[in-house]
């Protein structure tokens, strides 16, 4: 398991070492960071001392270098161009308002796949299941922008309910700016985290279906009927504890599906996180800041699917013996 | 009180729900066993023999229903049971063995939970107690160290440790009924003798009744009282097993044993019957063997024979040559 | 004509007929298509012409409603284009951004699997891990971040000038994996059979191996993936499009019409969103289901994950 879990940290660094050489490269293609110092008021012959003085003339991995060298031992992600601040405090200044949108999306997708999808697999004739399983290949089809206009339109602009965009009333607790505790604030969020929801849903749904059918089937299903244990044990002990590790493997992956979503619903709602950041940087041009999100956004993806691999290991016993030897 | 017999399975029709229509898989299937006693059912695959067996457990997987038919288990007509009763019966009075001990155990829960769970649904007892009765059965399948195996996986064990581990569990409610599908197909041959001697002792020493399911007719010989050969999804012939094996009557259980590797004929081909098992969408009309029967009548085309006691409470057989009544299909 | 007759008693066609759900997708998809295709023809107005258009005429609502122009029978966007032509040009412009992007995917990973699967050891490690990586980042953040970068190294303007060419790149780009996987979970099986042996005895180079003996046994696998991957390029694209990452408003597909229209929702005039919205969603719809259909019939192992 230890030599399993040293295997997956390496990979998550050579993964992130190319990302943010990726980054970098594209931060020495587009943009002059001269220009950013500066302005445009300066001769040539002054560039090109500052030029010196800052080692851009420095051959590019030895740029690349220090830049690397920067990034992990001081968070030294570059200067935003428009804000005028470090990179990554603007960064960290707008985390909040995406993780709690995240985090509230996830309790709800958690709380309906699971029982939405068991059902349907176990009654896939049922009624229910059937507008289940069309809501959901409904859902697939529609982007999310135009889940979360229809709502803007109908909650916000209809009938005036809740408010259609920004996030409202917000407290800062230990320097974490949450919209969580004011009723303000909770309004705000209903809207995006249903239209994250309402997309993210049916993926989920379809896989814990798709898996719980194929468990049913097995023979280990059937022993378990002709044992004479109970439907809900066979259920949930049986069949859906053999559907957690695809599903878990999967809900790894979407996690880079979320955050892009996240770019989505932002923009739609005006939601003050990274992603309306992103977006705005594009923009704006401001390379260093896009560079800086690139690579933290790297940085979620790799701890986040190395995290769930260790998770997947420790769930799967055959990966865990295979570890131990 | 009236001594019941421990199984009757009458005019068993199991069909299988299709979008074209109904499939008959079992027509018509009749036995009964006694208190212990062992019977073989033997055929080719898809004659319909496991259906019978998880049909009696009305386990029979998803479109296939029990159409028409009783079974009776000890004088109570299980096969009209609700689920909720049902699970009284399974795996507490009829436990069940499957072909693939490596697909029967579930791989993300330990020996431990899987045995300890059946126990629990069936008799109120601390989950301590539970893993002690655990442990008392693992010892009789003759497993080492059966404390370990309580916390190992599956896939932990070798086949034949985890075909021992699932007798076991067939074991825990003291049932008095066993139905052994293939139980030894899946393994190893050097093991294959092992487990089925194995299984033979328990019967034996727990007076418990088998239905050993097999194509095998070699296993069946060494280990059954009784035999029923079936033919696509009817019982052509069954007896004794000594009468069966000595002298068989239905020209397909002549042909089963002729194909049986026997040591005076070393060294020469063995016999095939020729051509293959009928599709269950294409079941030829009259005797379903006559395709295949190098005895075949005319009459055997049209008409579709029942089975008929030749001797009193020995063989019954259902072909056309024992001049028996020939009813219509 | 063999081939026609072949394909009358086919299994697919007999399930085809009797599925409602399958026909009446086919039908929706081939009208949508031709009309989309057939835009200049059938459009009443022409959006990519100027002259015609006259901004006095924005923001009119459709026939219906009060102060509508029976001229525009779903009213007009903000500056005064027919809506009904526009989102015509819009669906052709998704179209063709879809079909180019899953080609492009297709070739892309179908070499790529090839090649894998065909060959195995490092290339193929290295392959997969690629693929594994890009895909943990979802296709929708590849193809977001590359629109970025595409639009920082060339500038605003000649995206937009080469819009189409670039998204087709930047869809293709982000999601061959997909089709790189399936291709070489197929190839790997086939692999194993003793034809592919068989034609390596006889000496066939394994070029011609790979095209000509385990390429057509893949396709069906590829032509299930490639219906699921159309609908999502097209997805793809509208959003890159709402995110002004994608087609300018000049020359909109679906998804540009449907961000332009969304300044204006505000101000009541919610057609110019949501009908683009509605055929978008019928399009993808559709496809979707044709695709469920296709897999039914086909049933291939997709490769899963």
């Amino acid at each position: 398991m230890f030599a399993f879990i040293v295997r997956r940290v390496i990979q998550a660094i050579i993964v992130m070492l190319i990302i943010s050489f990726l980054g970098f490269a594209l931060k020495q293609n587009v943009g002059d960071p001269v220009r950013e110092i500066t302005g445009i008021s300066v001769s040539v012959a002054e560039r090109e001392a500052i030029r010196d003085k800052l080692g851009l003339n420095d051959p590019f991995f030895t740029q690349y270098f220090r830049f690397l060298k920067g990034a992990v031992l001081e968070g030294n992600l570059g200067q935003s161009f428009f804000y005028k601040k470090p990179a990554l405090e603007v960064i960290l200044k707008k985390a909040p308002a995406t993780l709690e949108l995240v985090f509230v999306c996830s309790i709800f997708i958690v709380l309906l796949s699971i029982p939405m999808g068991m059902y349907s697999a176990i009654y896939p004739k049922r009624i229910l299941s059937r507008i289940i399983m069309g809501l959901s290949t409904l859902g697939v089809s529609i982007p999310i922008f135009l889940i979360a206009i229809v709502f803007i339109y109908i909650f916000s602009i209809q009938l005036n309910w809740l408010p259609s965009y920004g996030r409202g009333e917000t407290v800062t607790i230990w320097g974490w700016e949450s919209g969580l505790f004011t009723i303000d604030g909770l309004k705000h969020l209903i809207l995006p985290a249903t239209a994250l929801t309402a997309l993210m849903l049916p993926l989920f749904v379809r896989l814990i279906r798709s898996e719980m059918m194929e468990a049913l089937q097995t023979e280990y299903v059937k022993f378990a009927w002709a044992k004479g244990l109970s439907p809900m044990r066979i259920w949930v002990v049986h069949a859906f504890k053999n559907t957690l590790l695809p599903v878990i493997t999967v809900g790894g992956v979407q996690i880079g599906t979320l955050i892009a979503f996240t770019i989505l619903t932002e923009t739609v709602f005006q939601w003050g996180g990274l992603g309306f950041l992103f977006l705005e940087a594009v923009e704006r041009a401001d390379t260093s800041l896009l560079v800086a999100y690139l690579i933290f956004v790297g940085i979620i993806f790799v701890v986040v699917n190395t995290v769930v691999d260790i998770i997947y290991g420790l769930v799967n016993p055959m990966v865990r013996v295979t570890g131990r030897k | 009180m009236a001594q019941h017999p421990l199984l009757q399975v009458q005019d068993l029709v199991v069909k299988f729900r299709l979008r074209f229509g109904d499939l008959t898989a079992l027509n018509g299937i009749n036995f009964t066993l006694a208190p212990g006693e062992r019977m073989g059912l033997v055929g080719e695959s898809g004659a319909g023999k496991s259906v019978a067996g998880f049909s009696i457990i009305n386990l029979i997987s998803k479109p296939g229903f029990i159409a028409s038919g009783r079974v009776l288990f000890e004088g109570e007509e299980i096969s009209s049971y609700p689920l909720e009763h049902m699970r009284d019966i399974r795996g507490n009075r009829i436990s069940m063995i499957f072909q693939d001990p490596m697909m029967t155990l579930n791989p993300v829960l330990t020996i431990g939970t899987q045995m300890v769970e059946t126990i629990l649904a069936h008799s109120k007892v601390s989950t301590a107690h539970a893993r002690e009765i655990a442990l008392e059965k693992l010892a009789k399948v003759y497993i080492s160290s059966p404390g370990k195996r309580l916390g190992q996986y599956p896939h932990e064990l070798s086949g034949g440790m985890r075909q021992r581990v699932v007798i076991a569990i067939s074991l825990l409610t003291n049932p008095s009924l066993i139905i052994a599908d293939e139980p030894t197909t899946a393994l190893d041959v050097t093991i294959q003798a092992e487990v089925m001697a194995l299984l033979l002792e328990l019967c034996k020493n727990e007076r418990m009744g088998l239905i050993l399911i097999t194509h095998d007719l070699g296993v069946v010989s060494q280990v059954t009282e009784k035999i029923a050969v079936m033919y696509a999804g009817r019982i052509v012939e069954q007896g004794p097993t000594k009468n069966i094996i000595t002298s068989p009557k239905h020209p397909y259980t002549q042909g089963l044993i002729k194909a049986l590797p026997q040591a005076e004929n070393t060294g020469r081909r063995l016999y095939q019957i020729p051509g293959m098992m009928p599709n269950l969408t294409s079941i030829p009309p009259g005797c379903a063997f006559h395709p295949r029967c190098d005895q075949a009548m005319p009459m055997c085309r049209d008409h579709t024979p029942v089975l008929c006691t030749l001797e009193p409470g020995l063989t019954q057989v259902a072909c056309h040559l024992y001049g028996t009544s020939k009813e219509k299909a | 004509m063999r081939l026609w007759k072949k394909f009358k008693n086919s299994y697919a066609l007999y399930s085809f007929l009797r599925d409602p759900v399958a026909m009446g997708s086919f039908i929706i998809l081939s009208v949508l298509a031709l009309s989309a295709f057939g835009a200049p023809i059938i459009a009443p107005h022409n959006p990519y012409d100027t002259t015609t258009i006259n901004i006095m005429d924005a923001e009119l609502p459709p026939v219906w409603q009060e102060d509508a122009d029976p001229s525009f029978l779903l009213g007009t966007d903000a500056q005064g284009r027919d809506m009904l032509s526009t989102m015509l040009y819009g669906m052709r412009v998704s179209l063709v951004i879809g079909i180019g992007a899953t080609m492009l995917q297709a070739i892309i990973g179908i070499i790529l699997g090839l090649i894998s699967g065909y060959r195995g050891g490092k290339i193929d490690s290295f392959l997969m891990r690629m693929a594994d990586v890009q895909l943990s980042f979802s296709t929708l953040m590849v193809a977001i971040f590359l629109s970025a970068i595409f639009q920082a190294l060339f500038g605003v303007a000649a995206f937009e000038r080469l819009a189409i060419p670039f998204l087709v790149l930047v869809i293709g780009i982000a999601e061959w994996p997909q089709y790189a996987r399936t291709v070489r979970a197929s190839v790997l099986a086939e692999k194993k059979k003793e034809y592919v042996e068989a034609a390596r005895v006889i000496g066939l180079p394994s070029r011609r191996i790979m095209w000509r003996h385990i390429l057509p046994n893949t396709l069906s696998p590829i032509l299930v993936l490639s219906t699921v991957q159309v609908a999502h390029a097209i997805l793809s694209e509208a959003a890159l499009s709402f995110l002004g990452l994608g087609m300018p408003i000049t020359k909109p597909s679906l998804g540009s019409l449907i961000n332009s229209g969304f300044d204006y929702i505000f101000s009541g005039s919610w057609w110019i969103t949501l009908f683009p919205g509605f055929l978008l969603v019928l399009l993808i719809l559709v496809i979707n289901l044709l695709g469920d259909f296709v897999q039914d019939v086909l049933n291939p192992k997709l490769y899963k994950g």
